[in-house]
C-alpha cells in the first residue's frame, strides 16, 4: 500500500512532534511512530529544559553558550550552540503558550533549578571571576519531558495531524541522491507500506539500548540512525555515548540530575562526599562525564557501598516536603524498584548509558549532510537525539537535550515549510519494497538458526564492559571482533513466530540488526580516537589531544567496512582551554 | 526462585477464543512482571505479544490485569506478590488484538472528544503567561496522567455502557477546565456535562485504586461535577 504525504516525520518524541506542530498548518503531514506517540521516550526526561530566562536570578545567554561549549569538551560547534542557546528563551515561551504546565515561581513565572555544568560568573572576595551553579533549568517537578511530550501531542490532535502509530520503519528510499520516502510495516497486520513524500524528517531518538545498563526505553534501538547508515548516509561522532551518573541500581533507571540540582550528595562507602576530590568548585554539579568517571573510579577502587558496584545518592537532608514537591517521580521509583524511601535512606546508584551525542549529521537548519564537506541530501531532514548538529560535542549538559529537540524540531519545521512550498513529489523507484519483502520472506522461511536474544544479550553485556565509561585499545579491538562475529550469526537468525499480527519477535529481530549496525560505528570511532574527550575516555591515551583530535568523526558504511573521515569543529568565541570545575 | 505465570493467550490467526497457558520460569525476586514476560518471550515462546517501552512506569504502554487488578507490568515486582502463581490478563473490556495487546482506539477517541488541548482566546504575551503556584497546584495531579488506560478499563460504569467517556478522558477535561490559562471552560463543560459524560461516574473509586500514578481521579471528577452544578444555578 502506498501513502502519499508532503512530509513524513518518523518519531513522535519532542523533535518530531515539535516539527509536526510547526508544519501541519502549511502542509499535509504524516507522523510514523513505532509506539503510540505519548509513549515516546522524551516523556522519561525528568529534570528540566535549559534557557537563560533569568526568572530566579540573573542569567545570560552568553553564559549558557560558554557552559555548553565547555561542557562539550570543545567538540560542540559554536555556531550551532550560539543559535540553540539564543533561541532557547523563545522556544520555552512558545511551549508555555502551547500549554506546558511548568512549575512556577512565587510571582508565577516559569520556575528554574540548578543542573550540572550550568553556571554564572561571579566575582569573589579577592576580585577574581569564578563560575558557580545557576538556576537555569525550567522544570515541571521531575516530569518535564512527560508534560512537554503530552502538550505537543495535544497540539497535534488540535491540528489534526495524521498519525501512523505502531508502524515500524524499515528502509529509506533514497534514489539519485534524493530522499523520496520510506517503507515501514504496520505492526497490527504485518503488512509493508510505502510512504511517498516530498520530504522525510527523522526524529527517531537515541541508541542507548546497545548497552546492558541503560536508562533508555526498549524502543531506543537507534532505528533511524541505523537505517540512514544503511542507506549511505554517514554518521557523526558516534563514539560519544553519555553515561548518566545516577542510574538506579541495578537496572539503571534514570534518577534525575535535578536530585543533585536540588542539593543531593554523592557519598561513597566511607561516607565521603567524594566529588570534592574531582570537582571542588561545583561538586555534585559537575558535568555528567566527570561525575560518571568519579563514581566509576570510586567503585573501581573499592569504595563502592560495601565494596559493591554502586555508590549512594543521599537526599535525606532535603526533607519530605521538598522531595514531594520537586522530586516525586524519582521518590516513587526508589520505593518501587529498590524498596528505598529516599526521605529516610540514600538511593543506590550507578552510571547508566543515557544519551547519544552522535548521530545523523545535519546543518543548523535540519538538512541531513551526505559527507564531511557539507553536501545536503535533498528531501531528508533530522532533529533531536538521532541528529548530530553538533550542539553537544563530546558531552551533553543536562537539560540541553530537551532544548535541542525542541529548538531543532522547530527550526527544521520552519525549513520544511519553505522547502515544501516549492518541492514536488519525485517519482518512486520501481518496487521500493523489494528488499524489505525479501528480508521478511527470509525470516519467515527459517525453521532453525541463531537465537536473537542471545546475540542481543551478548552485544549489550560486552558494549557495557568494553565500550563503556573507560575504554582502551585491547577492549575495543575485542569488541569489534565480537560485533563482527555477532553480525555473522545474525545472518542466520531464526524467527520462531510466523504470525502477522503484532509479531513483536520480528520487530525485535529487526531492532537487533539496527543495534549491530550502529554499534560497529560507535566502536570503530572509539578505537580510532586516541584521546580523552568528554564522554569518550581512553585509559591508554589519558589526555585530550587538541592538535590531532579537535575534529568530528564522520563514519561511512562501505563495502569494505566502516571508513572514517573527519571534519573540523566550528570555533568562534571560545578557544579550547583545560576543562576544570 | 520459581514463579508460575498464567497468561491469557489469543492469536487471532489461530485461535477462536482466548485460553490460559501456564509458564514456570526461574526469576529473581526483584524481577518486574515485565521482566518475567520477557523471559517467557525470549526463552519459551517468541510469539507472546505485549506492549512495552520505558519499563519504569512513565510511558504507559504495559497496562494489563495482574492478579485481577489493572497495573503496569513494569511497576510491580515478583517480590510484591505473596503467592508465586500470578495471573496475567489483557486490560478488561477492551477488544483483544493479540495476547496482552488490546485495541485502544476507542479509548483515544474518547480522549479526543474532550478537546484535550489548551485553548487560549487571547494573544499570548511576549514572555510566559503568569500562573500562580496555587493555580498550578490545581492541575498538579491531573497532568501526571500517562494515558495507560488502567482506570477506564477498571470502571464498571464503562463496562456497562460503552458510550460513557470514562475516567481518563474526564480527567483530561479537568486538566484544562482547571488550568487558569485556558479560555474554553464552557465548551469543555458542555462536552462532559452530559448523561454519557460526568454523570455516569458513580464514584465507585476503581479508577483511583488502579491508577499507577496514584491520581485521585474520582476527586477530580467530583470537582468537575461541582463546576457543572454551579453553572446551572
Amino acid at each position: 500500500m502506498i501513502h502519499k504525504h508532503d512530509l513524513i516525520i518518523v518519531g513522535a518524541g519532542l523533535a518530531g512532534l515539535r516539527a509536526a506542530v510547526e508544519t501541519s498548518q502549511y502542509a499535509d503531514v504524516g507522523v510514523i511512530s513505532k509506539l503510540f506517540p505519548t509513549r515516546s521516550h522524551s516523556g522519561a526526561a525528568q529534570g528540566g529544559i535549559a534557557a537563560a530566562l533569568g526568572n530566579e536570578e540573573h542569567d545570560k545567554v552568553e553564559w549558557h553558550v560558554f557552559d555548553s561549549v565547555k561542557g562539550s569538551d570543545y567538540l560542540g560547534d559554536q555556531d550551532a550552540i550560539e543559535m540553540m542557546c539564543g533561541e532557547a528563551p523563545n522556544a520555552i515561551y512558545e511551549l508555555e503558550h502551547l500549554g506546558v504546565p511548568f512549575s512556577r515561581t512565587k510571582e508565577g513565572k516559569i520556575a528554574q533549578r540548578q543542573f550540572g555544568g550550568h553556571t554564572k560568573e561571579v566575582i569573589d572576595e579577592n576580585g577574581n571571576s569564578k563560575r558557580i551553579p545557576v538556576l537555569r533549568a525550567c522544570y515541571s517537578a521531575d516530569r518535564t519531558g512527560h508534560v512537554i511530550l503530552h502538550t505537543l501531542y495535544e497540539q497535534c490532535v488540535k491540528r489534526n495531524v495524521r498519525f501512523y502509530a505502531e508502524y515500524f520503519i524499515l528502509s529509506l528510499i533514497i534514489d539519485d541522491g534524493v530522499c523520496k520516502g520510506l517503507t515501514a510495516f504496520n505492526l497490527r497486520d504485518g503488512e509493508i507500506h510505502t510512504f511517498h513524500a516530498k520530504a522525510v524528517m527523522f526524529g527517531t531518538g537515541g541508541y542507548g539500548r546497545a548497552y546492558r545498563v541503560t536508562s533508555n526505553a526498549y524502543a531506543n534501538s537507534g532505528d533511524g540512525v541505523a537505517i540512514a547508515f544503511r542507506a549511505g548516509i554517514p554518521l557523526e561522532d558516534m563514539e560519544f555515548v553519555q553515561f548518566h551518573p545516577t542510574g538506579l541500581y541495578p537496572l539503571g533507571i534514570l534518577v534525575t540530575e535535578g536530585a543533585r540540582g536540588e542539593g543531593g550528595y554523592l557519598v561513597n562507602n566511607d561516607g565521603d562526599r567524594f566529588m570534592k576530590n574531582y570537582a571542588p568548585t561545583v561538586m555534585e554539579l559537575a558535568p555528567r562525564d566527570m561525575v560518571t568517571r568519579s563514581i566509576q573510579t570510586e567503585i573501581n577502587e573499592g569504595r563502592g557501598i560495601n565494596g559493591g558496584d554502586f555508590v549512594n545518592l543521599d537526599l535525606t537532608h532535603l526533607g519530605a516536603a521538598k522531595l514531594k514537591e520537586r522530586l516525586p517521580e524519582i521518590t516513587g521509583f526508589a520505593k518501587t524498584y529498590a524498596g528505598i524511601d529516599p526521605v529516610k535512606q540514600p538511593i543506590p546508584i550507578l552510571p547508566t548509558a543515557h544519551y547519544s551525542m552522535g548521530g545523523i549529521p545535519t546543518d543548523l537548519y535540519g538538512h541531513v549532510l551526505a559527507d564531511e564537506k557539507g553536501t545536503i541530501v535533498k528531501g531528508f531532514y533530522a532533529a533531536g537525539e538521532c541528529a548530530c548538529v553538533s550542539v553537544h560535542g563530546a558531552n551533553r549538559l543536562g537539560t540541553n537535550s530537551l532544548l535541542d529537540a525542541v529548538v531543532h524540531g522547530r527550526r527544521t519545521g520552519k525549513t520544511l515549510v519553505k522547502y515544501l512550498r516549492e518541492a514536488e513529489f519525485s517519482p518512486l523507484p520501481d518496487d521500493a519494497e523489494k528488499k524489505d519483502r525479501e528480508m521478511f520472506a527470509n525470516l519467515y522461511g527459517t525453521s532453525s538458526g541463531e537465537n536473537a536474544d542471545k546475540i542481543r544479550l551478548r552485544l549489550k553485556e560486552e558494549m557495557t564492559n568494553k565500550c563503556g565509561v573507560f575504554r582502551n585499545e585491547k577492549d575495543l579491538n575485542s569488541m569489534l571482533d565480537t560485533i563482527h562475529e555477532l553480525e555473522h550469526k545474525f545472518k542466520n537468525v531464526h524467527l520462531s513466530c510466523k504470525g502477522k499480527v503484532f509479531n513483536t519477535e520480528l520487530m525485535e529481530i529487526i531492532e537487533l540488526g539496527n543495534l549491530l549496525e550502529f554499534s560497529d560505528a560507535i566502536v570503530t570511532g572509539a578505537l580510532a580516537r586516541q584521546e580523552c574527550r568528554g564522554a569518550h575516555w581512553r585509559t591508554d591515551h589519558p589526555k585530550r589531544d587538541d592538535v590531532n583530535w579537535l575534529k568530528h568523526t564522520i563514519a561511512f558504511k562501505t563495502e569494505k567496512g566502516i571508513e572514517l573521515k573527519y571534519k573540523p569543529v566550528v570555533i568562534n568565541k571560545y578557544q579550547p582551554q583545560e576543562r576544570k570545575y | 526462585m520459581k514463579v508460575t505465570l498464567s497468561i491469557k493467550r489469543f492469536d487471532p490467526e489461530k485461535d477462536e477464543k482466548p485460553y490460559r497457558k501456564e509458564y514456570t520460569i526461574d526469576v529473581e525476586p526483584t524481577f518486574r512482571i515485565l521482566d518475567c514476560l520477557d523471559k517467557v518471550k525470549w526463552d519459551i515462546d517468541g510469539g507472546l505479544a505485549y506492549r512495552r517501552s520505558c519499563s519504569h512506569g512513565i510511558c504507559g504502554s504495559d497496562a494489563m490485569m495482574i492478579n485481577g487488578k489493572n497495573m503496569l507490568a513494569c511497576q510491580v515486582l515478583v517480590q510484591d506478590f505473596k503467592k508465586k502463581y500470578i495471573k496475567i490478563d489483557p486490560l478488561p473490556s477492551l477488544p483483544i488484538i493479540k495476547d496482552l495487546i488490546v485495541d485502544m482506539d476507542g479509548f483515544f477517541a474518547k480522549y479526543e472528544v474532550v478537546k484535550p488541548y489548551l485553548i487560549s482566546k487571547t494573544q499570548p504575551p511576549v514572555k510566559e503567561r503568569y500562573q500562580s503556584q496555587e493555580d498550578r497546584a490545581l492541575i498538579d495531579e491531573a497532568v501526571n496522567c500517562i494515558l495507560c488506560g488502567a482506570c477506564s478499563a477498571s470502571c464498571p460504569s464503562l463496562w456497562s455502557n460503552d458510550a460513557y467517556l470514562g475516567p481518563a478522558a474526564m480527567l483530561k477535561a479537568y486538566r484544562f477546565v482547571f488550568d487558569s490559562r485556558d479560555d474554553a471552560q464552557a465548551e469543555r463543560l458542555d462536552v462532559v456535562d452530559t448523561p454519557d459524560g460526568l454523570w455516569r461516574c458513580h464514584t465507585i473509586f476503581n479508577c483511583v485504586e488502579v491508577c499507577p500514578k496514584e491520581i485521585n481521579i474520582t476527586w477530580h471528577l467530583s470537582q468537575l461535577k461541582k463546576k457543572c452544578a454551579m453553572r446551572e444555578l
